[in-house]
Formats: structure tokens, C-alpha cells, sequence
């Protein structure tokens, strides 16, 4: 229970605090405290009827008992918090923080992930293949910057908000997908969906905001079609039945409202290739495609692009495919490769890309499915 | 809060350093840093060549001719201002006369002063 409060509230509270006393690492250790009060004292004391208030009052009193400490008045500290009654949501004032040019660049979106999301260094190393010793350098690094160098928690000027919004909707994209096959991650991909439904209420005018959202929709309404008794499905073998229509056509509503307003960008995009999936339209999936590549040719669009051709060109998939000279540890390139190799009948070389795919993969059903595929048709 | 502004400035600022544009030009800054009542201190340093630097090399002082970092942008003067935020400070330390001529500036926060005991 406590558990489920800690989730919901962290991001809000550590942001409320934060924004007042300027000082993130300082709110997080005090709200961290006051977590572990609320684990001592409500199993005696029952929980209290507003808990997030109770939270708050705890690591309020922390960080006026840490700023004597330092020597700092406490009266100069309580004005600062007095405010801090009721719960604005100060999430997005966090994130733009997060984003500003004076931390560094490959800080920013684990910081996000951190402040605002409550993930812990070691789950945003995994997420994002950095050794833990290092993520946690960088953040603790990041967070001394902010308090230092007097970071400001402002928003920014609003023709700074292009740039910063694009981190903002990577972080929110990263947290969704860090908790995609996790069942335990449940609560991350709520939080991803939540944020993502903020950006766009709060910044009507942004088409990848929106196109962010629906991107996200339109994979959370395939989530009951993915697995079915443990098992996992591709999309083009799943139960259409058990899509969750409303939020493929919110998703599509979005799509809708981001084109009219002009300004084309990857979001939207990769929103796009999800409804032509949906609607089952490969030739505009193989547009689409070629669309993302020329905007933005990561490794994910590249094999994205070669996929698409799988079905109908399997040569041609493979041609794509070679044209990629470092795949690495790139799962789903070895994946498509396998699976174009099968298409032409070279089952050895097939099997091998199979088994390097497998090798790579960290989901058992995903590892089983694949395994079905490396054997002879 | 106290920031130093560390102002590198570009070879071609470097040699017009005795034109009338280029001191109008800091003249112009320093007038608007102190009409803003933020100015806490400041001034123009003599070219890098000028510089001598002192260090103990193997337990003896060893003092040499030159800067201590030879740059390609010339560490040619510095401005302390006090501002709210590093925000503020990064949009005064943007006018800087140095940054239009191409070269660098740094904002580097002030450490509080050290309590006694």
C-alpha cells in the first residue's frame, strides 16, 4: 500500500519540493526519509487519511532540520515551503529543468527518469546500457550542477521550447518502452502514458507531443494481443478482437490533429507506421518507412525499413539489410535477417541469424517464439 | 548568487584590441552591467605573453615565461556579476562583447565564502 503510494506521488512530491528549495538531491533524501517513516510508522499507526499531505509535512520538516544544519535560517527555508499546500502539479516545471543546455546532454533524459519517474540509477542504466556505477556518477553529478551553479527552476522562454520539448518526449518514450514486456514495470508505462497525456494538454500546439501519444496508445492497445497464455504474438498474427479500440481511435484522432498543424516529425511518423500497420496498408508502410530514414536514419528505422519489404521483396530486405555495416547487438536486425534468409530458403545462414537474435533477446517468450522460427518451415 | 564571467576572445578580437570599436564595445558592456546594478568587480587582462606562471616542480618553485593553458581563444579578461540564477547570469555573459567577435565565454558560479573555525 505504502508501495502504491510511494509510486503515484514521488514524481509530484520530489517536483513540489524541489521547485521551492531548488535543490532536487536535497528533496529526493528528504522525501526519502519521510518514506521511511511513513514504512515505521504507518503499519502501527495506520495509515493516515492523506497520505501524500503526510509526506509532504515529513520531508518538509527534513529539509528545514538539513538547511540548520548548514547554517541556513530556518525561517528563509519555511517561507520558501510555505506554499506548498495543495499539489500543483510541478512535473513539467521538473522536466524542463531537467533539459536545460547547462547539464550535459546524455544526462538529461536519465535525470528525467529519475526526478520525475522515481526510477532507480541501476534501472536506468539497464534501460539504457550504461554501467550502473556510471549512471549513478552522472546523476549525482547533474544534480550538484542544478544546486551550484543555480540552475534555475523556471520554465523556459517559449522559443526555447521546441529543443527542450524533444528530450522531454524521448524520456517519456525511454520510461514507456524500459517497462514494455515487464509486467512489473506496470506503474512506469501508467506514468509514461500520463506524462505523455500532460505534454499535450499542456502544449496544444505541439504535433510530436501529440504524435508521442499516439504512438504510445496505439502500442498500450495491442497489449492484450501480444501475449496470449505466456506466448508472444506478432502483430501481423494477432487477435484483432482483443485491440483496444477506443485507444486506437483516440490515437488515430491524435495522428489527425498533429498533421493539421503542420510540423512533421519522428513521433508522428512512427504514430503513422503504427495505424498503417492497423489498417493493414504495406504499401504505405514501405513509404513510410523510407520517410522516417530520410528524417532521422537510426539503426530502429533502417531495419524498420528493411521489415517492411520482408513479405513482398524478401531480396530486397536482405539488400537493405547489408546496407546496414554495423548491426552490433541490434536484436531486431537479426530478427529481419533471419527471417529474409528464411523467405529465400538459405535455412543454415537463416537459423544462425535466428540463434544471434535469440542470444540477444532477455524475454523467455520472445527467446520461444524465435526459436520456432529458426527451425526449417 | 556571485558568477565570474571568463571571457576567451577570438584571435581577430585579440589584435584589434587597440581599435576605438573594440573598447566602445566593452565600454558600452561595463556601462550596462553597472546600470543594471549587478556589476561586483571585473577587468581587462593583458594579453596571455604578458603572463608568468609559479609552480613547485620536484619541491623547488619554478617560475616560466607564458600562460598556464595556451588556448586558442586568449583568456583576456573577466566580469563578476551578481544575478538570480545561472539564466540570468548566461544572458549578460551573451552580450559579452567577445561572443559576437567569435570567441568564448565561461560563467563559472562563485564557491559561498568559507566560514572561519
Amino acid at each position: 500500500m505504502i508501495e502504491q503510494v510511494a509510486r503515484r506521488s514521488y514524481g509530484r512530491l520530489v517536483a513540489l519540493l524541489a521547485a521551492r528549495c531548488r535543490d532536487i538531491a536535497a528533496a529526493e533524501d528528504a522525501l526519502g526519509e519521510a518514506l521511511l517513516a511513513a514504512l515505521r510508522q504507518w503499519p502501527a499507526d495506520g495509515v493516515p487519511e492523506n497520505p501524500e499531505a503526510w509526506l509532504m509535512t515529513a520531508a518538509k520538516r527534513r529539509l528545514v532540520d538539513e538547511a540548520r544544519k548548514a547554517g541556513v535560517r530556518a525561517r528563509t527555508v519555511l517561507d520558501a515551503l510555505d506554499d506548498v499546500d495543495g499539489f500543483p502539479d510541478e512535473r513539467l516545471r521538473l522536466l524542463f529543468v531537467c533539459t536545460h543546455p547547462a547539464l550535459a546532454p546524455e544526462v538529461q533524459v536519465p535525470l528525467m527518469l529519475q526526478t520525475v519517474l522515481g526510477l532507480t540509477a541501476e534501472a536506468i542504466a539497464a534501460a539504457l546500457c550504461v554501467a550502473p556505477r556510471t549512471m549513478g556518477q552522472r546523476l549525482w553529478r547533474a544534480k550538484a550542477k542544478i544546486r551550484d551553479a543555480g540552475v534555475p527552476f523556471e520554465m523556459p522562454g517559449r522559443q526555447e521550447w521546441p529543443a527542450r520539448v524533444t528530450t522531454i518526449l524521448e524520456a517519456i518514450y525511454a520510461a514507456y518502452g524500459s517497462g514494455w514486456e515487464d509486467g512489473r514495470a506496470r506503474e512506469l508505462v501508467d506514468e509514461a502514458v500520463y506524462l505523455a497525456r500532460l505534454l499535450v494538454s499542456l502544449l496544444p500546439d505541439d504535433p510530436e507531443a501529440k504524435g508521442l501519444l499516439a504512438l504510445i496508445l496505439f502500442a498500450e492497445s495491442r497489449r492484450e494481443a501480444r501475449r496470449v497464455d505466456g506466448r508472444f504474438v506478432p502483430l501481423d498474427r494477432q487477435d484483432r478482437r482483443r485491440w483496444d479500440a477506443a485507444m486506437i481511435a483516440e490515437a488515430e484522432a491524435l495522428l489527425g490533429a498533429a498533421a493539421g498543424q503542420g510540423v512533421l516529425g519522428v513521433y508522428q511518423l512512427e504514430a503513422a507506421l503504427q495505424s498503417a500497420h492497423v489498417a493493414g496498408d504495406r504499401a504505405a508502410v514501405i513509404d513510410l518507412y523510407d520517410g522516417l530514414c530520410a528524417l532521422a536514419p537510426t539503426l530502429g528505422a533502417r531495419v524498420g525499413r528493411a521489415a517492411a519489404r520482408l513479405e513482398l521483396d524478401p531480396a530486397a530486405a536482405l539488400a537493405a539489410l547489408d546496407e546496414i555495416e554495423r548491426p552490433g547487438d541490434y536484436q531486431p536486425y537479426w530478427v529481419c535477417r533471419g527471417e529474409a534468409l528464411r523467405a529465400l530458403g538459405r535455412a543454415a545462414e537463416s537459423r544462425e541469424a535466428f540463434e544471434r537474435a535469440i542470444g540477444l533477446s532477455e524475454d523467455a517468450a520472445i527467446r520461444a517464439y524465435l526459436a520456432t522460427r529458426a527451425s526449417p518451415p | 548568487m556571485l558568477y565570474t564571467i571568463l571571457i576567451y576572445e577570438s584571435a581577430a578580437d585579440t589584435a584589434r584590441r587597440d581599435e576605438p570599436a573594440y573598447r566602445a564595445s566593452y565600454l558600452a558592456y561595463g556601462k550596462a552591467l553597472r546600470e543594471a546594478g549587478i556589476l561586483r568587480g571585473g577587468a581587462g587582462l593583458q594579453l596571455p605573453e604578458t603572463a608568468t606562471t609559479v609552480r613547485l616542480a620536484g619541491g623547488k618553485r619554478v617560475v616560466q615565461d607564458g600562460p598556464y593553458a595556451d588556448t586558442k581563444e586568449k583568456m583576456g579578461g573577466f566580469y563578476v556579476i551578481e544575478v538570480d540564477d545561472l539564466d540570468k547570469a548566461l544572458e549578460w555573459a551573451a552580450r559579452c562583447p567577445a561572443v559576437a567577435g567569435e570567441g568564448v565565454v565561461e560563467v563559472r558560479p562563485h564557491l559561498a565564502p568559507f566560514a572561519p573555525g
